[in-house]
């Protein structure tokens, strides 16, 4: 079958730095795919390139079979959930006009996204009767982010690609949020592709998992194999893992 | 104070307030879709604010008399006032433009790329709504400033209050310059409390 995402030998430089070198990797429909590794590793701006925010220097992303070159940037996005690190809800917007952004962009009837709202504020554990009409001030960190994934989830995308959305939250609302994630992930078959610097959280959520290292791909695992690894940036991980106390 | 007084008060002020909107009209027409298109240009960023700060610098008295000499634009009378005016009252407004919308926070500006809006949508639906209160500062600004510069344009024949200034000036008669001085400074005030509670209004939805 046809691989959801594909990176074709993708490199991107800026201003003479190269941030991705030769990249190779394809994510299979339904697959959670992490992207690990350190700031400037690369995992943003491959992440990125997916939705055609940013468009590589060589080399081909395809999306379903077609490059993101060939693909309109506006339609290609609007099929495409995306969340991020601090949410980036609109502040002037309620909850609802928030989570209806891509509904309307797509032109929903108004009936139709309105239920398409409650059902998701559902699921992200947030009553709609209690927060729908709320603006994002009025909403704690865990609350906005899980408005950014219902978001994300709104026009029934069939990816999602997520940039540490769990990252600035605090160590027990973020353990939620995986949880859930996890739960939610059990009830679809949608493509995520998930970075993340938090080797503990690749191992939980991933159902394989990329390491980058200085813009290239070091190697592929499933988390079992993770564990396994002994490439010197894996044992670097891995040490991280074993310096924590047990969460 | 007698009645012929009063008349002309009122009629001074009205002929002020007149002047002054329709520089405003103006400064907002070409100031705000300026400001919109330097967001997206970067290159001619530096370029037009320069312009616009060398203007500010001119001093007002000066600008005005620059401008009578010029063919089309000049000239005695309200219309070479009015363009004088629109150039004091440009950069407050481009500058507010441009500051509020490259103010906006970069994760919601990414968040509306992201989720598929069109650079138009995005420009109409989540950057001008978040940069309104700044550029209705700049509007403000722009009010108050331009209701005080307005005075000198009796100088070239612009008509307005400053035409009790500059004739108690020559007569040295400081009640007719108060005639003048006064009125415009309550207009001033009255904008810039206006626009304030305006502005207050669109900063909290």
């Amino acid at each position: 079958m046809e691989p959801a995402i594909a990176f074709r030998d993708v490199s991107y430089g800026i201003r003479g730095k190269e941030i991705l070198r030769h990249f190779d990797l394809e994510v299979a429909r339904g697959e959670t795919l992490v992207l690990l590794g350190r700031s400037g590793s690369g995992k943003t701006t491959a992440l990125k390139m997916v939705n055609a925010l940013l468009t590589p220097s060589s080399g081909d992303v395809f999306v379903e079979g077609k490059p993101t070159r060939e693909w309109n940037p506006i339609l290609l996005r609007r099929r495409i959930g995306y969340v991020i690190q601090e949410a980036g809800l609109f502040p002037h917007y309620t909850v609802e006009r928030n989570v209806a952004v891509v509904p309307r962009l797509v032109g929903w009837e108004p009936g139709r996204i309105g239920k398409r709202v409650d059902e998701l504020l559902w699921i992200v554990g947030l009553p709609p009767a209690e927060f729908r009409a709320r603006y994002p001030r009025e909403l704690s960190g865990g609350q906005r982010q899980r408005v950014g994934v219902a978001r994300a989830l709104a026009a029934e995308p069939s990816l999602l690609l997520m940039d540490e959305p769990f990252g600035a939250l605090d160590p027990v609302t973020r353990r939620e949020l995986q949880r859930e994630f996890l739960s939610l992930r059990g009830t679809w078959t949608k493509t995520s592709l998930f970075v993340t610097h938090d080797v503990r959280e690749a191992l939980a959520l991933a159902t394989r998992i990329a390491l980058l290292h200085e813009g290239r791909l070091e190697f592929v695992a499933t988390p079992r194999e993770f564990l396994a690894e002994k490439s010197a940036e894996a044992r670097i991980f891995l040490a991280a893992l074993e310096d924590l106390p047990e969460a | 104070m007698p009645a012929s007084l009063a008349r002309e008060i009122a009629r001074l002020t009205l002929e002020h307030v007149v002047l002054v909107l329709i520089a405003l009209l103006f400064a907002i027409l070409i100031g705000i879709p300026t400001g919109i298109t330097l967001t997206r240009k970067q290159s001619f960023r530096s370029a037009v604010l320069g312009i616009t700060n060398v203007v500010q610098t001119i001093p007002s008295l000066a600008l005005f008399g620059f401008l009578i000499p010029l063919p089309f634009i000049g000239g005695i009378g309200e219309r070479t006032a009015i363009i004088a005016l629109v150039l004091y009252a440009l950069l407050p407004i481009l500058r507010n433009t441009l500051t509020g919308i490259l103010g906006v926070d970069p994760a919601v500006v990414e968040s509306a790329v992201a989720m598929g809006m069109t650079d138009r949508q995005r420009l109409v639906q989540v950057e001008l709504p978040l940069a309104a209160p700044t550029i209705l500062a700049g509007v403000r600004v722009a009010t108050v400033t331009t209701i005080g510069t307005a005075t000198i344009a009796a100088a070239i024949g612009g008509g307005g209050l400053g035409v009790f200034i500059f004739r108690g000036l020559a007569s040295v008669d400081s009640s007719q310059i108060l005639a003048g001085a006064l009125p415009a400074a309550l207009l001033a005030l009255a904008a810039d409390g206006g626009l304030g509670w305006i502005e207050r209004r669109f900063a909290r939805p």
